[in-house]
């Protein structure tokens, strides 16, 4: 299933290359605001192979969470276009957790939007909430579970889903570090049992380092993809691993380039 | 190892939010009610002292002791219960219109653009209308019949009902509206799965002051409004006050007020329990 946001004024639709998951097609954003329009994105291109854990570390002001937020299909990009091909799902920076349902009732619901009879639900469910190790909990309530419980919980929604582009924003930035640590762990995990196709957003170099097979390192506003590194260090990777901290330290510099370039 | 870890880790999280106890002791429902009662017996004290005073002829101003002997008497009176079926029948039917009403005026509004410039302040400012001016004008329309009294008990109540709807819709987390958009869900659906659902506490703190308009519009319905053949709990009142029977009155105005204040706490106990389950409230209120 073919899922196009939108087609550019004057793109041909080039042939699309079948491993390619997801690609964005020099796309642009911009926000009203006042006489000079706020350009969010400008001419972003980009490309996720099928099965790929790709990475995106920008500043705030990024346009990160714009872009997720187009491939998503909840907002529409000025001009350029992204796609993705299949079914996408989207985690945020808080759980989001429909607070009137359980955990199992959160995942459930997915599940009934994505058209999984009735009977089946609760089983499915069960069975997604034990993959992110949250067996015995699906009667909690998301404010009787902590904050790395509910992300587990929104992980087991995405999952719901079906989806085979799953985006993530910054979904384990309000966390601490071991309850992120394990969460790396389990992403990658079902990474490696699904072979679902992630974008994954952070401000941390480390954490994209930890998980990505490569590293897009946006500009900042407008942003753009301005540099791309492959780390190439063999799984599972820690967060605390000299040749991780090396290459995060080299994208930190990057970073640290972009902010002075643009005078933050 | 990595799974003992998670086990380990597990039980970390789990301990951090351990459930709360939530069983109902008899110590709870008595620090909730002592308060309660001891205004009841001081309001019934000054009662007394006033009586005592002399300030007003008892058989102006009865004590306490003479109403609630008269009421147990009322109690045991069949008459007395077809006057609070009658009064309870219409308060019932005047505001399951209003719910009605309000839910799809209250609805729309929030949805339709041109609805909510040309009513919305409308409704906000109906809320403000005091219900008894509308009496006159329903006795033109409906003559003195118990349609007048609910069609009064309906427009007292349904502006405050949509108006808790429309606000619960407007203050739903733009945040669960794109969960919802993201999983699938769109128009109705996220109505019914995400947008109602999210505006439920709000929705029954609308219930609950419609409840009390829609009370207060009855009382004064009943007591402006005789209709023949129905001794409601107001007709009742304003005929005590013809005979001057005030041992009567007040104990109708008792009956009155316990009604008002009996549903007033199942309305209070929902929203505490909708607030509960949806999160708003601390660990315990």
């Amino acid at each position: 299933m073919s899922n196009i946001l939108q087609l550019g004024a004057g793109h041909a639709h080039s042939a699309e290359s079948e491993e390619h998951s997801l690609s964005v097609e020099r796309l642009s954003m911009s926000f009203p605001n006042g006489d000079r329009p706020l350009v969010a994105l400008e001419g972003v291109t980009l490309e996720v192979e099928q099965g790929e854990l790709v990475c995106i570390v920008g500043a705030s002001g990024s346009g990160k969470s714009t872009l997720l937020n187009i491939l998503a299909g909840l907002d529409q990009p000025s001009s350029g276009r992204g796609h993705v091909h299949g079914r996408v799902a989207l985690m945020f920076q808080e759980a989001a957790l429909l607070p009137w349902l359980t955990a199992a009732g959160n995942v459930e619901l997915a599940l009934e939007l994505r058209g999984v009879r009735r009977s089946e639900r609760k089983e499915v469910a069960r069975e997604l909430l034990g993959r992110v190790h949250l067996d015995g909990f699906e009667r909690r309530l998301p404010h009787e579970l902590s904050g790395g419980m509910k992300q587990r919980v929104a992980l087991a929604r995405a999952l719901a889903q079906d989806a085979d582009v799953l985006l993530m924003d910054e979904p384990f930035g309000a966390l601490d570090a071991i309850t992120r640590d394990r969460l790396h762990e389990e992403l990658e995990r079902i990474w490696t049992e699904t072979g679902l196709t992630i974008l994954f957003v952070t401000h941390n170099a480390r954490e994209a380092v930890r998980l990505g097979d490569r590293v897009l390192v946006f500009t900042s506003r407008p942003g753009r993809v301005g540099h791309e590194v492959k780390v190439d260090l063999p799984r599972p990777r820690s967060l605390d691993s000299p040749d991780v901290a090396v290459i995060a330290g080299r994208i930190t510099d990057r970073l640290k380039h972009e902010m002075n370039v643009n005078g933050d | 190892m990595a799974t003992e870890l998670a086990a380990d880790l597990q039980g970390i999280e789990a301990v951090e939010t351990a459930a709360r106890p939530s069983r109902v002791s008899l110590r709870r429902v008595w620090a909730g009610l002592w308060p309660k009662l001891a205004a009841v017996f001081l309001i019934l004290a000054v009662w007394q002292v006033v009586v005592w005073s002399g300030w007003k002829p008892d058989y102006v101003l009865p004590g306490p002791l003479q109403v609630f002997q008269r009421l147990a008497g009322d109690l045991s009176h069949p008459d007395f219960y077809v006057g609070v079926a009658i009064t309870l029948r219409r308060a019932l039917m005047g505001y399951a219109i209003a719910v009605a009403l309000g839910g799809v005026m209250g609805i729309l509004v929030a949805r339709v653009t041109f609805l909510r410039k040309a009513i919305g302040s409308a409704i906000l400012g109906l809320q403000s209308m005091p219900s008894i001016a509308w009496f006159p004008l329903a006795i033109l329309l409906f003559q003195l019949s118990e349609t007048a009294i609910i069609f009064v008990v309906i427009l007292g109540a349904a502006p405050a009902i949509a108006a808790g709807l429309l606000s619960g819709v407007d203050h739903v987390q733009p945040l669960l509206v794109r969960v919802g958009r993201v999983m699938g869900a769109r128009g109705l659906g996220l109505y019914r799965h995400v947008i109602l659902p999210a505006a439920l506490p709000s929705f029954v703190g609308g219930l609950k002051q419609g409840w009390a308009f829609a009370w207060r519009s009855l009382m004064a319905g009943e007591i402006i409004v005789i209709v023949s053949h129905s001794p409601s709990l107001g007709q009742q009142i304003q005929f005590a006050r013809d005979l001057a029977d005030a041992e009567q009155l007040l104990a109708l105005m008792v009956v009155i007020f316990v009604i008002g204040v009996a549903i007033d706490s199942l309305f209070g106990s929902l929203d505490r329990r909708i607030r509960r389950r949806w999160g708003l409230l601390g660990a315990e209120a």
